[in-house]
């Protein structure tokens, strides 16, 4: 368990070279006299000053993450309200009707667009944008600030701001005929062809300033040495980022699509906001997420929500494991073999 | 392509520091257009908020995508009049505090025994956190509800902190744990000689060395506190419990007819989490690079 995949991915990002020659197993240091010394004497004192300092945050984890995982597992069994004990067992029956109902393949669908749409738009831009503000150049400093407003505005206030100017009357429609794109003009968000990709322009608006944070550290960890080498060498800019920056920026890249991936199974808030839950179904836009708020607590189906969750949660938890098992674990030999060059 | 004429900046002056040059070169005006078209796509929805609630109902419906003429303070002065909104600033302001404090205590202490001491179960207590950053709140607020319903916290802000503070762990001890185990074991050999115990250096040494990274984890936890939404919208029912989102959301389906209002409402629940954000720009930043790079 200690090396699961997780564990190694952020311990080989570990960059502090004495840690760097252990790192492939938990990550720990192996810095001897100190470790050794520790190693014998665990004693009671040691064992009440773990509890003591990690016991809160156990219990406060286990409380209010794992435990309702869990009970979402035993809620999905019933047919329930939400009052007092589930009694009505009804097996698989609500995970039938969940694997059954094309209102949730449709949701399904969505948020494999949204994450498919997400990585390719996002990661590109985002890794253009971290270039770019990694250069010298006036007011750099106020750029970096201002890229990231939209990640620090709230949702709501992101979705109210979108949904008003995306109205059919609203001020994207009124700008394009201004500039005499009139003919442009759409029903950004009732029109099922367009609303997902109005979904996407809100998301991409919203998130890529943390991506660009993200990149930014990835590249201020590439050493300049490398660059210096390359273009004394008369490599061009664009050539340099090719082969240096981006295998460099590699495991950044891989955290980053695996947040962004996790991100968008889970989508909620923004499409909820903006077209509220029964708009979100005919304007091709509901997410799992929006459908188990729909007919779980809306509804007043406690159980049949929990099992929705239930779905949501091994769908994410699948797609988490197999990203893990084939992508970040790559990351073990890349980051050693990129260090080694 | 701009790269072709980059290119022979970098190569043509070989003896002066290259690549700082190189940089300083494409300094070009693609760049600062580029730049500018960036920085107008990201404000012009929040511009479009901050100037709509300048403007009336009257101007808005005739002119959808206008600027304020003339200006009017009308509408942020009666947003700032209505008690509500006061009332649900405190709660998101309350909710905000705890939250951060919360978070930054238990991370820090459980990130320092996962960092610096040696056990059995370690490497799964660690997992157990990381394997938290795969679940976000989404997936387990249905039974949430159920769990905070249960021990009587529904309409309770203390329903919505507790959540916030375990759902925030797992960002915090993954971000702490590289900077506390950063922190030169000769220091702690140090401290040992001289009779500081463990738990003494926890306190004497580690916080204050360790304090970049405490402050990225508790920006964090602040600003995700700030803007929470699904979880607020489960756990809280009457508007003067509200925390700021759900009173947008509240307000804007309250007084759909009134804008403007709307929009005023909206603009001023964003300053605080961008005045915070502003301040503590270079901290965030600083601190999400320490995640990255360890």
């Amino acid at each position: 368990m200690s090396d699961s995949p997780v564990e190694n991915s952020l311990a080989v990002q570990d960059q502090d070279p004495t840690a760097n020659l252990s790192t492939t197993g938990d990550g720990a240091k192996s810095a001897p006299s100190p470790a050794a010394r520790r190693r014998r004497g665990i004693g009671w004192r040691q064992r009440l000053e773990i509890t003591l300092l990690s016991g809160p945050a156990i219990i406060v984890f286990i409380g209010f993450v794992i435990l309702p995982v869990v009970l979402a597992a035993y809620y999905g069994f019933y047919k329930w309200k939400g009052f007092g004990a589930p009694t009505d067992f009804v097996g698989l029956h609500n995970y039938v009707i969940i694997l059954q109902d094309p209102e949730f393949h449709s949701a399904l669908l969505h948020n494999g667009f949204i994450l498919v749409l997400s990585l390719i738009i996002q990661g590109p831009v985002g890794i253009l944008l971290a270039l770019l503000l990694n250069r010298k150049m006036r007011g750099r400093s106020l750029i970096r600030v201002l890229i990231f407003v939209p990640w620090v505005v709230s949702e709501v206030i992101a979705g109210t701001g979108w949904s008003l100017m995306l109205q059919t009357d609203g001020a994207v429609n009124d700008l394009l005929s201004k500039i005499g794109l009139g003919h442009f003009q759409a029903e950004w968000l009732s029109d099922p062809h367009i609303a997902l990709w109005s979904l996407m322009a809100i998301l991409t608006w919203k998130y890529i300033g943390f991506a660009v944070i993200l990149f930014m550290a990835g590249l201020q960890n590439i050493p300049e040495e490398l660059y210096e080498a390359a273009s004394l060498d008369g490599a061009s800019y664009w050539q340099m980022q090719r082969t240096i920056t981006l295998p460099l920026l590699g495991p950044t890249i891989r955290i980053w699509a695996f947040l962004s991936i996790i991100g968008s199974l889970q989508l909620f808030d923004l499409v909820y906001i903006v077209w509220g839950q029964y708009v979100a179904g005919t304007a091709g836009v509901s997410t799992m997420a929006t459908y188990m708020v729909q007919y779980g607590r809306n509804a007043g189906n406690f159980g049949y929500g929990s099992a929705v969750a239930v779905v949501l949660f091994l769908i994410s938890l699948i797609v988490a494991l197999v990203y893990q098992r084939f992508v970040l674990r790559r990351d073990t030999e890349g980051a050693l073999t990129g260090r080694s060059k | 392509m701009a790269a072709t004429t980059v290119a022979p900046t970098g190569a043509a002056t070989p003896g002066i520091p290259v690549r700082k040059n190189a940089k300083v070169g494409w300094g070009s005006p693609t760049t600062y257009f580029i730049a500018l078209v960036l920085v107008a796509v990201t404000l012009a929805p929040v511009a479009y908020i901050v100037l709509g609630g300048f403007r009336t109902n009257a101007q808005i419906t005739t002119d959808p995508s206008g600027l304020p003429s003339p200006w009017v303070a009308k509408n942020y002065t009666s947003v700032l009049q209505n008690s509500v909104f006061w009332q649900q600033l405190g709660n998101s302001t309350i909710a905000a505090l705890v939250t951060t404090v919360g978070v930054v205590v238990l991370g820090v202490m459980a990130s320092y025994v996962l960092a610096r001491y040696r056990f059995r179960g370690r490497g799964v207590m660690y997992s157990l956190f990381a394997a938290g950053l795969m679940f976000p709140i989404t997936v387990a607020i249905t039974p949430l509800y159920i769990l905070i319903k249960n021990i009587g916290l529904i309409n309770n802000l203390a329903g919505v902190i507790l959540p916030q503070i375990a759902f925030a762990l797992p960002t915090t001890i993954i971000i702490l744990v590289p900077f506390l185990r950063a922190i030169p074991e000769e220091i702690e050999e140090a401290a040992w000689l001289d009779g500081c115990g463990r738990l003494g250096f926890f306190f004497r040494m580690v916080l204050r060395l360790s304090l970049p990274g405490v402050l990225t984890t508790g920006i964090l936890a602040f600003v995700a506190s700030w803007n929470s939404y699904i979880l607020p919208l489960f756990v809280l029912n009457d508007l003067g419990k509200y925390t700021l989102p759900l009173g947008v959301q509240a307000f804007s389906s309250q007084y759909s007819q009134d804008t403007a209002q709307v929009l005023a409402f909206t603009s001023l629940s964003m300053i605080p989490a961008l005045v915070f954000f502003s301040l503590f720009e270079r901290r965030i930043v600083g601190g999400l690079q320490g995640a990255v790079k360890g």
